[in-house]
């Protein structure tokens, strides 16, 4: 089959590669119809995530129909259409019995690796570095999907891949990001980072009763995607975000603040210039301005909902505001399987299409291209969906 | 070492209920004419001697004391000879669960990785084959010294065997709903030369890692059903 794997920093191919094969009873192999690319792989193609090797297979939004199943999983069947959430869990765990999906204890083949660095393990994901797992991702033609009587979602014919595509992550992701601020009626919530998990965050908190929502990003097709979506939007570039923040909400500040960018945030605070040049000196692993930001902005006794991925160590955190301010902290890989049914049914009643982030439609093919594309911003990229068993789009 | 206290309070009342059931057990085996009946009744009257007296003298023989709990246990299997290992692990299961499943020797190899086979011989002894270097193997006979169902199996290799060894596992109910911890301790004398090279490698670099893997494979064995891998999924070149 046809692949995307990683090679190293900014090197990603497509290449022939053996077709995965079942290898434990719960496993179900998927013939992917439709997959993306994220915003956290673009981390991996940046080289910021450890113990990638070189020939991993990338992708961990995808879905598609099932071809095998193994012979103890009793809930899949051939033929079924699905889509596969981007964490792996047993489902039998202290932690899957407590829909704490995304830190099962039992789906990282590599545990002992998360443990040194983490303390404990977290879930497997798809194609995302051996420290979660090393499990082969689904940017290909076909992928192995081990636990498959736990995590996959069966979808109904009336919906268009695009349609529920985004149930695998970004949607969930954004959802559970605005639902971990607790939204009551009057709240203002603030998000920082305008990609499509931001974008996702933005509606689903206007969904769950925000009185208003606002966005900061620097990219101006982003900043308009979120406009139409009904928040109020800051172009951090031009305009100082604090004082903004604090002018749009009489003073208060935001109730709670999201930050959809994570550990390659870039900024134009002197914070953020010293970041990279850390970073790029291996001073620092991460560089969080954007968090920075947010722990600055957010009000007294709110929270800060993390969705953007961090993966190691962060430098001046303004934790002195943190604690004075008695803020809430909450943040971590998605409970994917807590989300996607109830999702699907918002999907179902019309409350949303999340196709609205798709801006580039390609082949497989054409996917190392689509990383650059992606990583760069360029032609107004915003999300990018692959077709695996195509060769050219129309 | 001959004489005095060294199993302590709870335990004490355990041999002696456990000596009482594996005396019984023994009994009605010797009226079948099992031939590990003679045994049987031997160990089950030496755990009631135990229960009776706090004194088992096979715990003294593998310098194991469990007075004060954990700690006394500690520090007599961390004795001068040897490697020590002690480890724990909750498993959403049973303690009864948990102990019916290891006690089951010959299922020990789908978690130990360095176990080729376990073969009951008896209700108390076991042979035991490993993995060695060369594709070779190394066995040995290792028997139960003690046993309290649903909570307790402690074993040592029998004389004669070319790795000397004591362990015990220990289950109990873990709080709240949370299953049952699972601890393990395990000492290894290994001997000098060819063979104590061959136990070394047997454990790696780092024994308590092995253990700890071990472990884990059990949690994900009993939990889940399967032990993740990704052994035979397609790469790309690297």
């Amino acid at each position: 089959m046809k692949a995307l794997v990683w090679h190293g920093t900014n090197d990603v191919r497509v290449e022939r590669v053996p077709d995965p094969t079942i290898l434990n009873p719960r496993d179900a192999i998927v013939k992917v119809t439709t997959t993306a690319i994220c915003g956290s792989d673009l981390h991996l193609l940046n080289g910021y995530i450890p113990t990638m090797q070189a020939g991993d297979i990338l992708g961990h939004e995808f879905m598609g129909e099932v071809v095998e199943v193994g012979k103890e999983n009793a809930r899949l069947n051939v033929g079924d259409r699905v889509v596969v959430p981007f964490t792996i869990a047993c489902g039998r765990c202290f932690f899957c019995e407590r829909q704490l999906w995304s830190l099962c204890d039992n789906s990282n083949p590599n545990a002992w690796m998360a443990e040194e660095l983490y303390g404990y393990t977290t879930s497997g994901l798809f194609g995302y570095s051996h420290l979660t797992g090393g499990y082969a991702g689904g940017q290909a033609q076909y992928v192995r999907v081990p636990f498959a009587d736990v995590g996959p979602l069966k979808v109904p014919a009336g919906l268009t891949d695009e349609q529920v595509l985004f149930l695998s992550d970004i949607f969930p992701t954004g959802f559970m990001a605005a639902e971990n601020c607790d939204i009551k009626p009057g709240d203002v919530i603030a998000v920082w980072g305008c990609g499509p998990v931001g974008q996702m965050a933005i509606r689903s908190a206007f969904l769950l009763g925000a009185e208003k929502v606002i966005a900061i990003d620097d990219v101006p097709e982003r900043l308009s995607l979120a406009l139409k979506g009904g928040a109020e939007v800051i172009n951090f570039e031009e305009q100082p975000v604090f004082d903004k923040l604090k002018a749009l909400t009489g003073g208060r500040g935001p109730d709670a603040c999201i930050d959809a960018v994570g550990l390659e945030a870039h900024g134009v605070t002197l914070d953020a210039y010293i970041d990279q040049a850390k970073t790029a000196a291996y001073l620092a692993t991460d560089r969080p301005s954007a968090l920075r930001q947010a722990i600055h902005a957010c009000r007294k006794g709110g929270i800060v909902s993390i969705p953007g991925v961090y993966g190691g160590f962060l430098d001046k955190i303004p934790f002195g505001a943190a604690f004075q301010k008695g803020l809430t902290f909450r943040m971590g890989q998605t409970h994917m399987m807590r989300y996607m049914r109830p999702l699907l049914d918002f999907i179902e009643r019309g409350l949303i299409d999340p196709s609205f982030v798709i801006t580039h439609r390609l082949p497989l093919d054409q996917a190392p291209q689509a990383y650059k594309t992606f990583r760069d911003k360029e032609d107004g990229c915003i999300k990018v969906v692959l077709k695996p068993h195509e060769i050219t789009i129309h | 070492m001959t004489s005095g206290v060294n199993v302590a309070g709870a335990e004490r009342w355990a041999s002696a209920l456990g000596g009482a059931a594996l005396t019984a057990y023994a009994i009605k085996q010797l009226k079948d004419r099992s031939p590990s009946g003679a045994a049987l009744a031997a160990a089950g009257t030496a755990l009631i001697y135990r229960g009776a007296t706090g004194h088992c003298p096979m715990y003294a023989a593998a310098g194991i004391n469990t007075v004060n709990d954990m700690d006394e246990t500690k520090r007599a299997l961390a004795g001068p000879r040897g490697v020590n290992v002690e480890d724990a692990f909750t498993i959403n299961a049973t303690p009864e669960e948990l102990y019916v499943f290891w006690r089951n020797f010959e299922l020990l190899p789908r978690f130990m990785n360095h176990l080729v086979e376990v073969r009951q011989l008896d209700l108390a002894r076991s042979h035991w084959v490993a993995k060695a270097p060369g594709g070779r193997t190394v066995e040995w006979d290792a028997e139960i010294i003690n046993e309290i169902p649903g909570e307790l199996i402690a074993w040592r290799t029998l004389p004669g065997s070319d790795v000397v060894s004591a362990g015990s596992v220990h289950f109990k109910c873990a709080p709240g709903g949370r299953g049952a911890e699972v601890r393990v301790r395990l000492q290894y004398d290994p001997p000098a030369g060819k063979v104590g090279a061959t136990i070394a490698w047997l454990l790696g670099h780092d024994p308590a890692h092995a253990i700890h893997e071990d472990l884990r494979r059990l949690k994900q064995l009993i939990e889940g059903g399967e032990i993740p891998t990704t052994k035979g999924q397609p790469r790309g070149r690297s």
